[in-house]
């Protein structure tokens, strides 16, 4: 922060150097132009409630790990972000576009969000490159030279440079995450959503998924993460939220979380999960 | 010539004929079948879309077609498509629209049940790269649709070739039409039907020989 | 299109007369062959999944026989062709003593037919009924008679339900073609109508009501019969 001073007369007001975090502290819902703003978002689900009014801003370039228990709707949550799951109340916006607004909104807006599912979901019946490549020819419009040249690249730099050719059936689970990633980032995203993305995977291939999203987080990608992977969110997230059936019950700084959760239920969460 | 005492020969001299009737069976069983696929291909994707008052429609049309005999469906386009065209019309015409119609119905519900089959998450990764509904479709859900139901589709055609013998009833002239009527004009009804017999088990063992070997599994994906 | 409508006819005689023996004669030839379809079909289908080679390639040649065959062609073979092939005097009785010799054969062909259907769905059944089942019930000394009768078809038969429904109401729809040997069911009575009075959409419309009202009452008893007998948590990917 830089104190001026006025040359003519003193301003009784202090004009600071402003940054993103600065302007957060500084005021109460301090955030201008963030990726993601929810605010009372309410969903029910034949009967049931998903989702007790959430509110969550996240900003670009953060890095947000979102946890609780199973139940708590975290996948709900981050389904609503781009249009997959619909909400009942509440206002929902991804950078800068409304989410329930028109379809053709919707469907540029999910262009402009990668996601990366618990189950990978890559197309079974198209070849890694054909994954990567479908939704940048037919949603991008790119042309097939530069919708395979970004591929092959994206490939190499998640590690996989020599699978272009194989059938995600002949990959194992931690490749077919780590394709599935490639697949998201061809679309030059403004942000990722992680849906559990390790869950599904044996124990000794969740590492090489973790090390492809670390070093997305360093290079400064807007990252939404569910996940039960703690060394992840210590490693790499600015800020943890807590949801415990369908309310956020606490967010805080990540090392705040880890070394002080306020709220009881948090504590319980960490204390159980930590322990393995 | 003759087998335990049965003329054969009666076959023999019919068959121009009988072939002219089997071409026939397998003509209408061909149109019956794309056009069949085609409508149902198209019911069934309205009735997965979200128009709800397009998806009813769909339903009660597949329903209805599903709950009554073929028989009656083809007296009733017989009877109906003359007077809706205001002149005659052979029985062929109105035998296609029939069967095309009723084809449909049934094959909206494999399709229908092969969409379905698809693992949500198929949809929604299509969904969360900025595909749309008719683009997930065609290069994500269909693809894969398909392979799994060509099985069911071809046992369908293998059923759709034995309803055309149907077309007895107003006479024309398919394999099954021609067989009876030198059946009856010859008088020789136990080689002609069992010649027919022999047709028919032989080219729909083969369809459901080609579909068995179609859904074995270890077939790449 | 010109055509005059006359929807009274269907409530006059003999035209509604002609309605009403119609529906009887597709009720009691359907409800006949289904019975005759599950009997058979229920036996062709647990030997076909018998531990011995013999019988099960003799399930498949029935199967295959009956499958790939019109029905239409079926019933010719049973009315024309068998009572010529069969000896000496039970061929003579066929043909001459037997009353109503065509409502007979329709049952019979229509019965057999469905047999085929019945006996695949039941051994899919079985087949579904895990091996740990039958061994369990061997375990505890049951005969293989007893261990079908009292483990495997049980279950069989609840898991094969929803499919079971459908070749159901196939039987009432395959009971048209009883018409075409001269028996005067329901479809065969609405044409005589239409023949007689020229009100074919009337009379078409008729059967095609009756068709749809026994879909619904068939589809709806055999919901309530699959939800009675449902074990819990098993009602399966059906649902």
């Amino acid at each position: 922060m830089i104190k001026a001073s006025t040359p003519a007369f003193r301003s009784p007001v202090e004009i600071v150097q402003i940054t993103p975090a600065a302007r957060a502290a500084a005021t109460d819902s301090g955030h201008s132009n963030p990726m993601v703003a929810i605010s009372g978002l309410y969903k029910s689900y034949g009967g049931f409630e998903v989702l007790k009014g959430c509110n969550l801003v996240v900003d670009r370039g953060e890095v947000v790990v979102i946890c609780g228990p199973s139940g708590s709707g975290k996948s709900t949550l981050i389904k609503c972000m781009n249009g997959l799951q619909p909400f009942d109340r509440g206002s929902l916006a991804v950078d800068g576009v409304a989410v329930g607004d028109r379809v053709s909104d919707m469907t540029r807006l999910r262009a402009r969000i990668g996601m990366v599912f618990q189950h990978f979901e890559l197309y079974p019946h198209l070849t890694v490159l054909q994954n990567i490549c479908l939704a940048q020819v037919h949603v991008l419009k790119r042309s097939k030279g530069d919708a395979q040249a970004k591929a092959r690249a994206l490939l190499a730099r998640v590690g996989l440079p020599d699978k272009e050719r194989a059938y995600p059936a002949q990959l194992s689970g931690g490749q077919q995450q780590r394709v599935a990633i490639a697949r998201a980032l061809a679309m030059d995203p403004v942000a990722m959503l992680f849906d559990e993305p390790t869950s599904a995977l044996d124990p000794e291939m969740i590492g090489e998924v973790l090390a492809v999203m670390l070093e997305l987080a360093r290079d400064g990608m807007t990252m939404i993460v569910v996940t039960h992977e703690m060394g992840f969110a210590r490693k790499a997230a600015d800020r943890v939220v807590f949801m415990d059936r369908g309310a956020i019950v606490e967010t805080a700084p990540t090392k705040q979380f880890f070394d002080a959760p306020r709220a009881e239920r948090a504590q319980l969460f960490l204390s159980r999960i930590l322990s393995h | 010539m003759t087998i335990a005492g049965l003329d054969f020969g009666v076959i023999q001299r019919a068959l121009p004929f009988l072939l002219e009737g089997l071409a026939l069976s397998f003509f209408l069983t061909a149109v019956a079948m794309l056009g069949g696929i085609v409508l149902g291909l198209a019911l069934a994707v309205v009735r997965l879309s979200g128009w709800k008052v397009a998806a009813i429609l769909a339903a009660g049309y597949v329903n209805g077609f599903r709950a009554i005999p073929l028989v009656l469906v083809i007296f009733w386009f017989y009877f109906l498509v003359p007077l809706a065209l205001g002149h005659s019309v052979g029985a062929l015409q109105s035998v296609i629209i029939a069967f095309i119609l009723f084809e449909a119905a049934y094959y909206s519900e494999i399709f229908r049940a092969g969409l379905k089959s698809i693992r949500p998450g198929q949809w929604q990764a299509a969904y969360a790269s900025g595909l749309v509904y008719f683009q997930a479709l065609r290069f994500v859900i269909l693809p894969q649709a398909l392979r799994n139901m060509m099985p069911l589709m071809i046992t369908q055609a293998v059923v759709l070739f034995q309803d055309t013998s149907l077309v007895y009833v107003i006479s024309l002239r398919d394999f099954m039409t021609s067989v009876s009527i030198v059946a009856n004009r010859d008088n020789r009804q136990i080689e002609t039907y069992l010649f027919a017999a022999l047709v028919y088990f032989v080219v729909c063992a083969i369809g459901v020989a080609s579909a068995k070997r179609l859904s074995a599994p270890g077939r790449a994906a | 299109m010109n055509y005059s409508w006359n929807w009274s006819i269907l409530i006059q005689q003999p035209y509604l007369g002609w309605l009403i023996s119609g529906l009887e004669l597709t009720l009691v030839i359907s409800l006949s062959a289904w019975v005759l379809a599950l009997i058979a079909g229920t036996l062709v289908g647990v030997v076909g999944t018998l531990p011995h080679r013999l019988p099960r390639a003799l399930a498949v040649i029935y199967v295959g026989l009956f499958r790939n065959v019109p029905l239409l062609l079926q019933l010719f073979l049973w009315f024309f062709v068998v009572p010529e092939l069969v000896p000496g005097g039970w061929g003579h009785w066929l043909k001459r003593d037997l009353p109503f010799p065509e409502f007979w054969t329709s049952i019979l062909a229509l019965g057999l037919f469905t047999s085929a259907r019945v006996a695949v769905q039941v051994g899919s059944g079985i087949t579904a009924v895990s091996r740990a089942q039958r061994m369990a019930a061997f375990a505890s000394g049951m005969s293989v008679a007893q261990t079908y009768r009292l483990v495997l078809l049980p279950q069989a038969f609840r898991i094969v339900l929803p499919p079971l429904t459908s070749d159901f109401l196939t039987v009432f729809k395959n009971s048209s073609l009883a018409l075409t040997i001269g028996v005067f069911e329901l479809t065969a009575q609405s044409r005589q109508i239409e023949s007689f009075t020229f009100q074919g959409f009337e009379a078409f419309t008729a059967a095609t009501l009756v068709y749809l009202v026994i879909a619904l009452l068939v589809t709806f008893f055999m919901r309530a019969l699959e939800r009675r007998v449902s074990l819990p948590d098993s009602m399966g990917a059906a649902s």
